[in-house]
């Protein structure tokens, strides 16, 4: 029978039941590898539910830094009767499929093609533990143990991460360490190991970092300087603003007093949470919520709101598969153009682009500079890929000394020495940023008020048709000065034909395809969107090459209609590559697509060949 | 509507204690219907700063939607001021008071905007005893769209469209009492001498203060057969006392019969005086407070007056327990712990 050989590149796939603590058995083994130098990339492909129901943990582990989902399963782990007919059909020719063989597997899921590994999990751990909550946590542990052997996992680095992980705990670490060494014996014992695929020590993830987008964005909140957070539980945002809880209780109490020099209030609804954000931002705090697809949606009247009236406000997205519920625990791209024309009437929002956990913190942290410069909404779209997966990143930075851009604001003294009156939507600098007072700076002066209403220069109510029309050019003039202030793309690549755009989590992916389709010759440009409004870089990009691909995760190419819409480019000189079935958009994919339309056959085959498969 | 306000002002104005006279407390003109309540509202508010000596901008107004929500801009002028979206103020004012605990947050609905589309706001900030006066302006019709009923209008009760209203009404303050709000009160626009000393209570008192205030609208509500019309609030007011407001600074001068009166002080130092005039009321008590309401409109009647207070209330940054500093002063070195951490952080995560 065909073997897959492989050292350094292969995915594997853990099948489990919700619930049962398989998730942090599976971050051990990615962090094992990790540790040994190799890029990994877990994605935990899980249910709405919290226990009792199928959950996928996927580990691609490439050498040469692909981190994008590659699609195919090399090896899998399939400790969930219930999902083990579709499972085990998932796996490549040739490749392996570790089962619980407690009991004698069902004959009809046998597949020859196929390396069958046994591995007797409920009998070890019937015989190994008394407490039924032991046998299902240590089951995990020992299925760890066993690809240790399988796969040449160094044994030193698995005890490492468990004294790591039970720090304070201590006497967890034994059990824990018995659980990997009945595993290994148990393989090392019954199988030939390593089996063909297995790992070898490199040197190739540098001083990178293993973290989800979500606790990098939290802590970016609170390097950032925000003070509130007012927030309403959401898959896949919630881990914000649990990240912005965890490390403020550990960096944000006030040593003398033991107080909180931060809040945080857990909203009735989104419509609450973005409202307590824009007061705390016109009273002066630096504040944000984090949300997902449904509270977008609510939050569209107050962004409307914060747009018109001019409030920094920032707000997460943590982007899943919409409309509606939609698979609320799948990743998309789909908040794109809810978010960029959030609200009714003529808006338009500042959005950001993070595609790995540095970016989320850096982004983050810039969005309040931004939203405070720009006196605007900033949404960062991040998705639940990025968001709630370890992803491999830079590790974190801060200048230290940096200071916080609190924008155009009035304080007392300034207050005091102005001559002329004050006018809240006076453009007197010429960028169509107006000046702004904190409530309480001066007895006499600067007191404005603050109204979704039309209104003068001086914020008084008007309903003249003339001063309405001058203050939302005034908007558009901001609009511009935001388009040299937002980051700027990143291009890599000129002079090709081919361009391809993409932005969020589609990068690792694109960047992989972008190698392969260079091996085949076809030589391709990439731009990365960071941010919207486009700036004149997007427009040079689309215009300097002739075929220009979008890719994105979403049904209804809304990246694309972005661009056509703000670039004044023609919607055929786009051609889209999409994915939407909730998983992270692979390489394969891309590479696909791009082939088919450059070599002028663009019919999808009929039956897509084995080891195409997603 | 007031076309014009005389700007000539008696050199001999009576000053207050920061040499403010009550113009510094005035806001822009109101464009509200003559006889409009709320205007009278309005007055009151101004009455009760001035007299209180507040200085004017460190109090922020807000608002939602509505007529009631259009008095900010009538006082306070020079108080930086809000106009949310219509039913949400609550969430802008907790958000704007977690920024900065030294200001006084002065909030200002209907009850359109309070007791249907922002009811649910409405209800949250009393969970959380948002330090801030909340004053709906109560007039059971939405008057900016033209008179529907609103979700307080009585059984019966008809608006001049002369249709009466099939739907039990909610009574706010009682809805307050039962969601623990610290201080309830209700008053009618007409009867400033109980109102201003209820608003200096009010403004006072740390946590959550609110006060139903029943203000007829005089162009959509105030026909006969209306229970929010000036006619018939006045025939069927009944008030739970007399409120004398005494600050802080000042002695108490006044002597109280025995039995008769109850007397509260607040976290500040400064006395509410009730005078009662049903023996049955305990200030303290929320269920006295949601009886004598039933009580009251059992008997076709409008109980005003304060209704309740616990002076021993928490506000949300004492529960919540965030740092005495205004969070908004805050700067780079209170906020931001630095690179040397990161490194440490960095480190945990390879």
């Amino acid at each position: 029978m065909n073997r897959i050989q492989a050292v350094n590149d292969f995915v594997i796939k853990f099948a489990n039941v919700n619930g049962t603590g398989s998730a942090s058995a599976n971050n051990m083994f990615a962090k094992a590898l990790f540790r040994m130098g190799l890029p990994v990339s877990p994605k935990n492909i899980f249910p709405s539910n919290i226990q009792g129901l199928p959950t996928w943990f996927e580990v691609r582990v490439n050498e040469k830094g692909y981190l994008g989902r590659r699609g195919g399963v090399d090896i899998m782990v399939c400790v969930n009767p219930q999902s083990m007919a579709k499972d085990i059909r998932e796996v490549e020719p040739g490749g392996y499929f570790l089962y619980d063989s407690s009991k004698p597997l069902d004959i009809r899921m046998v597949r020859s093609d196929i390396n069958m590994i046994g591995v007797p999990l409920t009998d070890i751990c019937t015989r190994e533990y008394a407490d039924p909550r032991q046998r299902q946590l240590f089951r995990n542990i020992i299925y760890v143990g066993a690809l240790a052997a399988l796969l040449d996992i160094e044994f030193d680095v698995l005890t490492g991460i468990v004294s790591d992980q039970f720090r304070g705990k201590e006497k967890l670490v034994v059990p824990n360490v018995h659980a990997l060494e009945l595993g290994y014996h148990y393989a090392r014992e019954n199988y030939e190991c390593p089996i063909g695929i297995r790992v070898e020590r490199r040197n190739e993830v540098g001083d990178k970092i293993l973290i989800d987008g979500n606790t990098a964005a939290s802590l970016g909140a609170i390097y950032g300087g925000a003070t509130v957070a007012a927030w309403y539980p959401i898959t896949p945002s919630t881990s914000v603003v649990d990240g912005f809880d965890k490390y403020c209780k550990r960096l944000r109490i006030d040593p003398g007093s033991g107080n909180k020099n931060y809040a945080i209030v857990q909203a009735e609804d989104e419509l609450a949470a973005i409202g307590m954000v824009i007061g705390a931002s016109w009273n002066g705090a630096r504040a944000f919520t984090a949300t997902s697809g449904p509270g977008i949606s609510l939050m569209s009247e107050f962004l409307g709101l914060a747009y018109f009236a001019e409030i920094p406000t920032v707000l997460i997205d943590v982007q899943r598969a919409g409309p509606s519920t939609g698979m609320p625990t799948r990743t998309q791209q789909s908040d794109v153009l809810a978010c960029a024309y959030a609200s009714h009437g003529d808006t338009k929002q500042v959005l950001l682009f993070p595609s790995t956990p540095k970016e989320c913190f850096d982004m983050t942290a810039e969005a309040f500079d931004l939203a405070e410069t720009l006196q605007t909404p900033i949404i960062m779209l991040t998705d639940l890929d990025l968001g709630m997966n370890d992803n491999m990143s830079e590790p974190l930075t801060w200048e230290d000394g940096r200071q916080y851009k609190r924008g155009k604001v009035l304080n007392e003294e300034q207050l005091e020495n102005m001559s002329e009156r004050f006018g809240r939507y006076l453009d007197s600098d010429g960028d169509g940023i107006p000046y702004r007072t904190y409530p309480g700076t001066h007895p006499t002066k600067g007191a404005f008020f603050t109204r979704g209403t039309s209104r003068d220069e001086y914020a008084v109510y008007t309903e003249d048709g003339a001063e309405y029309e001058k203050n939302m050019q005034r908007l558009l003039k901001k609009w511009e000065t935001a388009k040299d202030t937002v980051p700027a793309p990143e291009i890599i690549g000129t002079g090709n034909s081919v361009g391809v755009i993409h932005f969020g989590t589609s990068a690792d992916s694109t960047m992989e395809a972008i190698d392969y389709l260079a091996e085949e010759g076809i030589k391709v440009d990439s731009l990365r969107l960071k941010a919207f409004p486009f700036n004149k870089a997007v427009d040079d990009f689309i215009a300097s090459h002739d075929t220009v691909f979008v890719i994105e995760q979403n049904r209804d190419a809304q990246m694309k209609s972005l661009l056509v819409n703000e670039c004044e480019v023609s919607p055929k000189d786009l051609i889209s590559i999409l994915n939407y079935d909730g998983m992270p958009i692979t390489a394969r994919k891309i590479h696909e697509r791009i082939v088919a339309v450059v070599r002028g056959d663009n019919v999808t085959p009929l039956h897509k060949k084995a080891g195409n498969k997603e | 509507m007031t076309y014009q306000r005389p700007n000539f002002r008696h050199p001999n104005l009576p000053v207050n204690e920061l040499g403010y006279t009550r113009k510094d407390y005035e806001g822009a003109l109101s464009t509200l219907c003559a006889g409009c309540g709320h205007d009278s509202i309005s007055a009151a508010i101004v009455q009760a700063c001035f007299e209180m000596s507040i200085e004017p901008h460190k109090v922020a107004k807000l608002s939602g939607i509505g007529c009631s929500s259009k008095t900010p801009t009538y006082f306070l002028g020079n108080s930086h001021g809000f106009n949310s979206v219509h039913g949400r103020m609550p969430s802008v004012a907790t958000g704007a008071n977690l920024a900065n605990r030294e200001m006084i947050y002065v909030g200002v609905s209907g009850d359109g905007d309070t007791a249907s589309i922002g009811m649910g706001q409405f209800t949250h900030a009393v969970r959380r005893n948002l330090n801030m006066m909340y004053v709906v302006e109560n007039n059971g019709c939405y008057g900016l769209t033209k008179g529907q009923d609103s979700a307080t209008a009585d059984v019966g009760s008809a608006s001049k469209k002369g249709e009466p209203n099939p739907f039990e009404p909610i009574d706010l303050a009682s809805v307050a009492l039962q969601l623990g709000a610290t201080f309830v009160a209700r008053s009618f626009s007409g009867d400033r001498a109980q109102l201003v000393p209820l608003i200096k209570a009010a403004i006072s008192h740390r946590g959550f203060a609110f006060i139903d205030v029943i203000s007829p609208c005089v162009t959509f509500n105030n026909n006969p057969a209306s229970t929010k019309g000036y006619e018939h609030v006045r025939d069927h007011l009944a008030a739970t006392g007399t409120v004398d407001f005494v600050p802080v600074k000042q002695e108490i001068t006044t002597s109280y019969p025995e039995g008769e009166s109850q007397e509260v002080t607040l976290h500040d130092g400064s006395v509410v005086h009730l005078q009662k005039a049903d023996p049955e009321l305990d200030i303290n008590s929320r269920r006295s407070a949601l009886r004598l309401i039933k009580d009251y409109k059992a008997k076709d009647q409008i109980l005003t007056g304060l209704l309740f207070m616990d002076e021993d209330s928490r506000d949300l940054h004492e529960i919540i327990g965030t740092s005495n500093k205004p969070l908004r002063s805050l700067n780079e070195s209170d906020l931001c712990p630095g690179q040397k951490v990161l490194d440490n952080l960095n480190e945990s995560l390879r």
